[in-house]
């Protein structure tokens, strides 16, 4: 199956959020009260590895296993970014989870927490009901 | 084997989970971003002739397969080999949760919080279900969550995507300093 690669990248990505923590309700609150460097440790090396390795595969013009060029992600502005992003920052604090960690934590055996994805699919949805009324 | 149950330090959970970019991406130029598979679940099932929710979702079906595979790596990291111990938190994180009675024990998450029988709580509502609302509604708003903006747009220097990382640690700073201690509280 063309796809099952990807569930075994999933499961690599799912065991390093949850073998380092960041699924933890309580590591996240400790990450926005500052108390410990362990999250940021995450993200500082994250974010790094991933720009670096990514910046290495356009310099050398690097190609997809199956021989395309290279489609680098952006990102464009809208001001949903600030408003939804804030949103989202809110439901992070009281879930301990952003979307990844849902499933992660569903996986580690808090059944509950199937309520809360499904209340996230209740949110997208309620957004996608609602957009035309909301500033973009 | 007691290495294998324990915790792994920032500087290899950070490294794997940045790796993950540059390999989707030589995978077939795949890109990274999770809140996505909820607007595919919803185009899937509840598609309602939502504009947001009228795609080809079988076409990025990569997805449902890559948060398939997270949710067996949250069973083998958090089930299968399990840290024996409390996670270890700093002592100043541990009074501020012990001054709500919640329990600090084995476990990544509080159990006496989020358990099927805290739903009939308002606690546990507002914590598991406007908590879970709210993850989706402010992820699609934003077109993006801490693995498509935070990770992956980052990365890629997105300027855009650095907005969005400051306005959700902003949102989740605010929130827990004004407003959770009060729902912690109830």
């Amino acid at each position: 199956m063309k796809n099952s690669k990807y569930a075994l990248v999933g499961m690599v990505f799912g065991l390093a959020l949850t073998k380092g923590e960041a699924i933890s309700w309580y590591r996240i609150q400790e990450m926005f009260r500052f108390e410990s460097f362990h999250m940021f440790g995450i993200f500082m090396t994250a974010i790094p590895t991933g720009a670096l390795t990514l910046w290495l595969l356009r310099k050398t013009n690097a190609k997809t296993f199956e021989g395309e060029a290279l489609v680098v992600p952006q990102k464009k502005y809208h001001h949903g970014i600030i408003i939804g992003s804030l949103i989202f920052g809110f439901g992070w604090a009281l879930t301990g989870a952003c979307p990844g960690p849902l499933y992660a934590q569903i996986g580690a055996g808090f059944s509950v927490v199937i309520v809360s994805l499904l209340a996230a699919l209740a949110g997208t949805w309620t957004f996608g009901r609602f957009q035309r009324f909301l500033p973009d | 084997m007691d290495f294998l149950l324990a915790p792994w330090p920032w500087y290899v959970a950070g490294p794997t989970i940045g790796l993950t970019v540059p390999l989707l991406l030589l995978m077939g130029n795949k890109k990274l971003g999770i809140s996505s598979t909820l607007r595919q679940i919803c185009a899937a099932c509840v598609p309602a002739r939502i504009p947001l929710f009228q795609y080809d979702w079988k076409k990025d079906s990569w997805n449902l397969f890559f948060v398939g595979g997270v949710l067996v790596g949250g069973f083998i990291g958090g089930a299968v080999l399990a840290n024996p111990k409390p996670v270890a938190l700093s002592a100043s994180t541990m009074a501020y949760i012990a001054q709500f009675n919640i329990a600090h024990e084995t476990g990544l998450m509080p159990a006496s919080l989020f358990a099927w029988q805290e739903l009939a709580t308002v606690k546990g509502w507002l914590l598991m279900v406007l908590g879970g609302f709210l993850v989706g509604f402010g992820t699609r708003y934003a077109r993006g969550c801490t693995s498509g903006h935070g990770i992956t747009g980052l990365s890629a220097l997105q300027w855009p995507s650095l907005l969005a990382t400051c306005s959700f640690f902003l949102g989740g700073i605010l929130f827990s300093r004004y407003i959770l201690p009060f729902i912690l509280a109830l």
